[in-house]
Order: C-alpha cells, then structure tokens, then sequence
C-alpha cells in the first residue's frame, strides 16, 4: 500500500456496506473446496454444503430471536419483498384484496404494490409527519374487513427513521391483519426482533449488514399466526416450497456470518457510529442555512440526512465525491429529473429536496474520515453558495418566494 | 455517470462568476430556471454601446456540474462576440463541446435562455428591440 495512495471515504453505506472480511473469509471454502449442491442428498458434498446452510439459518435466526424454519434464503430484500407482498396477496385473496402500505417504502414495496393494483388490490399509502413517521390513528382507520396486509418499512433507507414498530404490531394484532416489515436497513445494525413487535413477514439483505451481495432473507412466521405464501418461483421446492432455486451456498454462509457477527457487535458498532455521526452532524450544521431531515430522537444511529440551502445537491457532491462517496434526494442523481418522493412525503418542498445529501457511516467508518468529510463538504457547501445566484439573493433580504421564476 | 475532462474543468474552476451592476444601462441581466426544478442561472452580460460588443459576462448558477458548466462556458463564448452573433449561440453547440450526457441537455437548454434573457434585457433597457428578438418572441 503507498503512503500517497488518494484519500477515498466511504459515507453511503445505506447503499451498501462492504463486505466484511470475517465474512469473505468463512465464504472462501464454499467456492472450491466444498462445492456440493444443498439438495444433493446423497453424498458427502450435499452433506457439507447442507449443513452449511443450516448453521447459517441458525446463525440468522439468532440474530432476530426466531425459529431457524421460519427463515427463507432469497436473493436479496427486493426479491423477498416481492414474495411476501405478492406471496400474501395470492394466498390470502379470498380475504380480501386490501394492502397499506407508506409512501415513503422503497421502491420495491412500492412497485410490488403498484403491479398488484393491476391485478386487482387496493392498496393504501399512507403519509408520514415531517419526521417521517406514520401517523398510528391513520393506520388503524385505514384498515377495513378486506384488508389482508400492512407492510411498513422498520427503518427508512434515505432518512434513517425509525418506525414505532411494537405500536404498528399491536394495531394489526388486534384486527387480526398480517404485518410485514422491510427491514433492509435495520437488520443487523440495531435489535430487530420480529416476535418481540408482532411483525409476521420480513425481508432483508445481506448487503447491507457487511454480508455479500446477491442474498437475503425472508422471515415468515409458523406459529401465531403460521403464515403462507405463494411462491413467486417455481421449481424445485426448496425453502419449503416458498422459493425454489438452487441455494446460493457461499452467498448463505455469508450471509450466517454476518448476522453472527452483527449480533455480537452491533450494540458497540452502534454506539461509536452515533457518536461519530453526531459529530458530522453537529459540524456541518454550523454552516447557514442547514436542515435536519427524518426523526432526530427515532432513527437509525449512522445516518444522517441534510439539506444545505440554495445549493444543489449534485452539483455539491461533484465537489467532493473524487474523495467522498454519498448519496443526494436531488433530481439530477436521478433519471426522473423529480426529487427524492421520501423527502417530498416528508413535506419539504422541492427546493430543500434537491438540497439535500445523505451521509450513512459504517462499521468501517473512522473519526479521520469523519474529519475529513466535515471540512471537505463545508469547503464544497461555501463554494457553492458563492455560486449560487439565489444565496445571493437571499444575503440581500429578497424573499424568493416572491420572485417570478421562468420554471423549464 | 462520468463527465467529459472539459466539463470537469469548467465545474472546478468556473470562468467568470459574479455579478454585474444590474443598475447600468450596458447591463443585461439573464434570470432562468427555478429552485423547485433544481436549476436557477443567472447570466449577466455588458455591452459596449458603440461596437454591440460584449465587453464583459457573468455568472452565477444554483445547479448541478452541467448547468454550472454550461453557464461557465456560456460566458466564456459571449465574451468579445457582437450581440447579433451572441443570439446564435444554440444550445447543442454547448452540448458538443462538453459532451453532455442526454439526461443533462435541459442545462444547456437552460444556458441559451440565459443567454437570450440576457440580451433582451440588455435591448429593452436601451429600447432596441432587434427583429432577431422579435423573432424568437413569436416563436415562443
């Protein structure tokens, strides 16, 4: 390694984390060594690659305080969220065709919904504060006799909130619906424990808990109530008959490891990560103008969301991102041209939405990075103020929302 | 998505950011976009009024690299241009030469209007209304 190798700082783990090498390591056998196929019933190498995979069920049980049977390896959280949404409305359609969900759910649960609507559900967005979290009355006015489903994510990927998960369960317990949880962001970095809150169905990745990519999980209750999906892949019936596919051993074990480890480090990891974050946080609002997206007192310890006024998210980012990699709610980062809908739900107009950057650190993260991160993104939000023809106007006092703009 | 080296050089160091004396005559001064749409650019130009030369230009850009790139380049091109010449400036010529990515050709697009909101400003001001303006009026 040189000594003058460029400083590269990686602040997007929301996106994805790396891969632990703990992780890499335990995975390395299940390439070459150990190739067998988990269905292979009678021999030694289906032996050693299905006890694998069910140390690493275990592993993962653990981590959330289940029953190993009650998890199904998938390919990642948008596969799983894909079966237990559509899993339940196929099995469940003779109960109703009634689906809540939140506008501010990824994509994946959001487009699941959608393509279900074609098919004949009826799904409920709800909104959320401008904290992002949901409003619990709306919730239970929303449900209704047909109503077979409320998915809601644990924790939200842009802002980092942090849904009361136990006050959701107890509504849906005591109208007898399923609840369903993406819990892609929250596995793995704080307690999630599925029983514990009454969450009946729920996905996750491994690639955002320091697992590899390309695996995930579906947990899926069997008792109290025992739950049942249709599949959404066909085949040869493995995971129960709820996903058929030949299983991703090396991904699997990976996937083991990192939920062990998280369940062992998670409390220590979380702790320094909320400190460093709060230090970011606290820095860069010194700046003018700096705004706090999501739910400061719920929410995921190493994230941070924020909007730095009269600059533009993108155009900031290309003033550091050689070094420093995180995400923006701007339009230009996206193909759409339309600004983050998680902020827009969150009630900030569109003009904070474009200003706003997300910072989510890891375990990986150090305080130098940190340091570094706060002057370089201070340097770049100064830059782009001295450009910004509407940080000028708004230094000389004019109110802009006066002005007549030419919008294109 | 990666940007062209020109485009780069622009966004790191911009050319000509500033601000012109609105209050002069010779001043022409460019408002396009809005902060909900993520883009506002402001260019200002200063003419000589003997020669219809641009003498001077300016700018200042809330936006992403492109409309900062665009409007830095802009300025770049109407220095020492005649106003009649500014007004052919077109928006694909910008989109050439910093190879604009598809997704980013509204910024170019926005730069022309800049450019032409700049010059109509600078006529009204000095009661010129060139039948080239007139033109593009009617056209919108």
């Amino acid at each position: 390694m040189t000594v003058n190798r460029q400083r590269h700082i990686y602040l997007d783990n929301n996106a994805t984390t790396p891969t632990d090498p703990r992780v890499v390591e335990a995975m390395l056998p299940y390439f070459y060594e150990h190739p067998g196929n988990a269905a292979s019933r009678n021999h030694p190498f289906g032996w050693a690659a299905e006890e694998a995979v069910d140390y690493a069920r275990e592993q993962v049980a653990n981590l959330l305080e289940v029953d190993s049977k009650e998890i199904i390896f998938t390919s990642g959280a948008t596969e799983s969220d894909n079966l237990g949404i559509k899993g339940v409305f196929e099995m469940y359609r003779r109960k109703g065709n009634h689906i809540i969900t939140v506008k501010t759910e990824h994509k994946a649960v959001l487009d699941t919904c959608d393509h279900l609507e074609k098919l004949g559900a009826e799904i409920t967005y709800l909104d959320v504060d401008s904290q992002g979290l949901i409003n619990l009355a709306d919730l239970e006015a929303a449900i209704k006799p047909t109503t077979i489903l409320v998915s809601v994510m644990w924790a939200n990927n842009e802002t980092g909130t942090i849904q009361d998960m136990k006050a959701i369960g107890d509504i849906c317990a005591k109208h007898g619906v399923l609840f369903m949880s993406d819990a892609t962001q929250a596995v793995g970095k704080i307690p999630v424990k599925p029983k514990e809150v009454g969450v009946h169905i729920m996905a996750f990745t491994g690639h955002k808990m320091y697992g590899p990519k390309g695996v995930g999980a579906l947990y899926v209750s069997r008792k109290n109530p025992r739950v049942k999906l249709t599949a959404q892949m066909d085949g040869g019936g493995h995971e129960r008959g709820m996903r058929s596919g030949t299983l991703n051993v090396p991904g699997i074990v990976g996937l083991g490891k990192a939920a062990e480890i998280a369940k062992n480090e998670m409390a220590q990891d979380a702790e320094r990560l909320s400190k460093l974050r709060d230090k970011l946080e606290t820095e860069l609002m010194k700046l003018e103008e700096v705004y706090l997206n999501g739910a400061p007192h719920s929410r995921m310890p190493h994230v941070t969301n924020l909007s730095f006024k009269h600059v533009e998210g993108e155009g900031l980012m290309m003033t550091f991102n050689q070094n420093i990699a995180v995400s923006s709610g701007s339009a230009c980062t996206s193909a759409s041209l339309e600004p983050s809908y998680v902020l827009v739900a969150l009630g900030l107009g569109d003009d904070l939405a474009h200003s706003s950057i997300r910072f989510s650190l890891g375990r990986f993260t150090t305080e130098e990075d940190v340091d570094y991160a706060i002057k370089a993104v201070a340097e770049g939000v100064n830059h782009m103020r001295d450009l910004s023809p509407i940080w000028e106007m708004y230094k000389e006092g004019i109110d802009l929302s006066t002005v007549q703009w030419q919008e294109h | 998505m990666a940007y062209s080296d020109k485009l780069l050089d622009h966004f790191k160091s911009p050319r000509n950011v500033g601000t012109l004396d609105k209050s002069k005559k010779t001043v022409g001064t460019g408002l396009v976009g809005a902060p909900e749409c993520g883009d506002v650019m402001r260019l200002q130009i200063e003419v000589d009024p003997e020669t219809q030369t641009i003498v001077d230009a300016k700018f200042k850009t809330f936006g992403c690299g492109s409309a900062i790139a665009s409007s830095s380049l802009a300025t770049e091109w109407l220095k020492g241009k005649s106003v009649d010449e500014a007004l052919t400036i077109d928006n694909m010529a910008i989109v050439e030469e910093l190879a604009l990515p598809p997704v980013k050709i509204h910024c170019s697009v926005l730069a022309e209007d800049a450019i032409k909101g700049a010059i109509k400003d600078y006529q009204q001001k000095n009661g010129i209304l060139a039948e080239a303006t007139v033109a593009e009026e009617a056209k919108a």
